[in-house]
């Protein structure tokens, strides 16, 4: 079992509920100020997304982070370098698209993650099925590869992500793109088929905007994950003060 | 040899030609290419279906199309041309083919609903079409810059009952196009089928797409055959994702003709790009050094894209095929070539191979050769754009 999962399977096992906010790397001049505030504010981990040109799963407000980011010119290797230069005290998560690994080639990618202080990373467009090379390489490094399951995911195939899955479950709360929802989707529900076939932790992401909609999801996962509602205010000016206290409502 | 064996036949389940092609989809769409890689295979293996198809094609598409001897421009050039003349097809080009095979999928599988990408706006007008014929409702997203200078073409899309969605993200073109309709795929997979133009995608969108060009293919290759020519030298098709291409070269892979697909030189992912994965595949991509993907440019909207289907990306890694480049200049002498010798003004897409057979003539196409050439479509769409350009000139 790798770092991640000892960690996060440890707060599970006392009780605790996971705050897990999402913010893109180098959207603004002081994105790493904000991470830290995060953690100040009580994150159990941070999830850093790695910009990319074409991001699938991600609604309007995350394209125009990852374009603000690619925009201030930053590259994969400049943001890891810059996560390494901080010890930000908490499980870093990246989040980002297979290419940007592909590109830089497994190894190397692997390599790099780790020099950052990374212990985990979300691929939303690797599935299962093409993960095999990478899971290998990252598993050997000490890097959790974490899988999502989605509403339409079938049982069978649910139990065969469950076989597979390292750090915790991502489950998404609904078929959509990230970005601000005013319910809470189908979360309970995928949180239940997935708990059927795995004792990991089980965190809702995708839509998951108010410190309302977190306690919710507290009452039947193990976590949550706020991104676009962060990333919004974060483009809008918001300062690390404000994150902090911002980021605050969303800890149990 | 087992890979010459394989070339253009069944990717297998997890749709691989070679080390390209695949499924990189989020795993909310997994089910979905599931359902549709059973549905597909479950209908090709259908005569019904199959007869179905053919003739809808028949009557509806205009099919078969012919193919027309060159005379003109072979005794210029010194090598046999001839022309299979999708351009004849309904709506002006191959992109019909496709779509009539996947919106009788779409029913099939009791689907009421298409959404479809487009760049220029000829696959969202056969899209819509073909969805107005069966009642299917449709969706098309288009880059914001293309519903601008395709403004005609978007008016064409409504008045066959379509919606047109401009799409404002990234560089607002056909890439973005397909993101958008990917993400919007996602929020209603139930009800909807996301028909997509090109032998790309997840599988098994690359083999499907390929599946129902191969008419082209076929068709021309019993064509020659009656006709006495048997076996050209060369096949040459354009190349954007891929499908005309692949259509054509699907009913002479077995054979000895030489395969050629001509990329526009500033989209060439053959040539200039390396591998990636993109829209739920692996193939070559045009990408930066940091791997973010780059902007394909060219005259014709059609092979503004910065990919290529992962079939072909394996026919160049196993030299079955041979892709190359050809830029907007020798494109436009191509297409005003071909209108005044043969009476035939072709898209803009279809141009780039002609350019390629009239620049390699004597070159790499020995003189006296044979040369099926694939039309793929009509330059009506086009007229404006080449006026404008050739006027601003004078
Ligand atoms: C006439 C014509 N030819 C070719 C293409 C390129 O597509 P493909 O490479 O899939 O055939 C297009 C695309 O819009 C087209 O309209």
């Amino acid at each position: 079992m790798n770092s991640l999962e000892t960690s996060l399977r440890t707060r599970r096992d006392r009780g605790d509920k996971s705050f897990v906010p999402y913010l893109m790397a180098g959207m603004v001049p002081d994105w790493l100020d904000h991470i830290d505030a995060l953690v100040a504010a009580g994150a159990t981990a941070v999830e850093v997304g790695i910009p990319f040109s074409d991001p699938i799963l991600d609604g309007v407000v995350i394209q125009r982070a990852s374009l603000a980011s690619l925009s201030a010119g930053n590259t994969p290797e400049g943001i890891l370098a810059e996560l390494g230069r901080r010890s930000v005290g908490v499980p870093l998560v990246v989040m980002t698209y297979f290419n940007i690994i592909h590109h830089l080639g497994l190894e190397r990618s692997a390599h790099l993650l780790c020099a950052g202080g990374v212990s985990g990373v979300i691929l939303p467009d690797l599935t299962l099925e093409e993960a095999g090379p990478w899971r290998n390489v990252a598993h050997g490094s000490g890097l959790d590869t974490v899988l999502l399951v989605a509403p339409s995911s079938p049982e069978p195939r649910i139990e065969k992500i469950a076989a597979h899955a390292e750090g915790f479950v991502y489950a998404a709360s609904r078929m959509a793109v990230t970005g601000r929802a005013d319910d809470d989707g189908h979360a309970a529900a995928v949180v239940e088929r997935v708990r059927r076939y795995s004792d990991l932790p089980v965190f809702v992401g995708i839509g998951v905007s108010t410190p309302q909609q977190a306690r919710e999801a507290y009452e039947f996962a193990d976590g949550a994950i706020v991104g676009s509602a962060l990333v919004e205010r974060v483009l809008g000016g918001m300062t690390p003060t404000q994150t902090e206290q911002f980021a605050r409502d969303f800890v149990l | 040899m087992t890979q010459t064996v394989r070339v253009m036949k069944d990717p297998g389940d997890d749709g691989r030609f070679g080390e390209f092609g695949g499924r990189f989809v989020p795993e909310a769409l997994i089910p979905a290419c599931e359902e549709l890689d059973v549905a597909f295979r479950d209908a090709w293996a259908d005569p019904i279906f199959r007869e179905e198809f053919h003739h809808v094609l028949r009557e509806f598409g205009g099919r078969p199309t012919p193919v027309t001897y060159l005379a003109r421009l072979s005794e210029q050039i010194g090598v046999h041309v001839y022309a299979k003349r999708e351009d004849l097809a309904h709506t002006g080009s191959h992109k019909i083919n496709n779509v009539v095979g996947q919106t009788l999928l779409t029913r099939r599988m009791g689907k009421t609903r298409v959404i479809a990408e487009t760049g220029a706006g000829q696959h969202g007008v056969a899209t819509a079409t073909a969805a107005a014929r069966l009642g299917l409702e449709c969706t098309v997203y288009m880059g914001e810059l293309d519903t601008q200078r395709q403004s005609l073409n978007v008016f064409r899309m409504e008045l066959l009952g379509a919606r047109v969605v401009p799409v404002t993200s990234g560089s607002r073109t056909l890439k973005d196009a397909v993101n958008e309709a990917m993400r919007e795929w996602v929020t209603c997979v139930d009800d909807t089928h996301y028909c997509l133009g090109s032998v790309m995608g997840p599988h098994p969108f690359p083999w499907m797409v390929r599946e129902f060009q191969s008419i082209i293919g076929h068709e021309a290759a019993q064509q020659l055959h009656d006709r006495g020519v048997g076996t050209p030298d060369f096949v040459v098709a354009c190349v954007g994702g891929g499908s005309n291409a692949a259509g054509i070269f699907a009913g002479f892979a077995d054979s000895s003709a030489r395969l050629v697909g001509v990329e526009a030189a500033g989209g060439a992912a053959i040539a200039g790009g390396q591998p990636g994965v993109l829209h739920g595949m692996r193939s070559m991509l045009l990408q930066s050094e940091s791997g973010q993907i780059e902007e394909a440019e060219s005259i014709s909207a059609g092979l503004d894209y910065p990919g290529i289907g992962p079939e072909h990306a394996h026919l160049a890694s196993i030299g079955r095929a041979t892709y190359v480049g050809v830029g907007d200049e020798p494109v436009l002498e191509a297409l005003q070539l071909l209108s005044r010798l043969e009476g035939l003004i072709p898209a803009l897409e279809s141009a780039h191979a002609v350019a390629w057979i009239t620049r390699e003539a004597g070159r790499d196409i020995p003189l006296g050769s044979t040369v099926l050439l694939n039309l793929s479509g009509r330059g009506d769409k086009d007229v404006a754009q080449v006026r404008e350009i050739l006027r601003g000139r004078e």
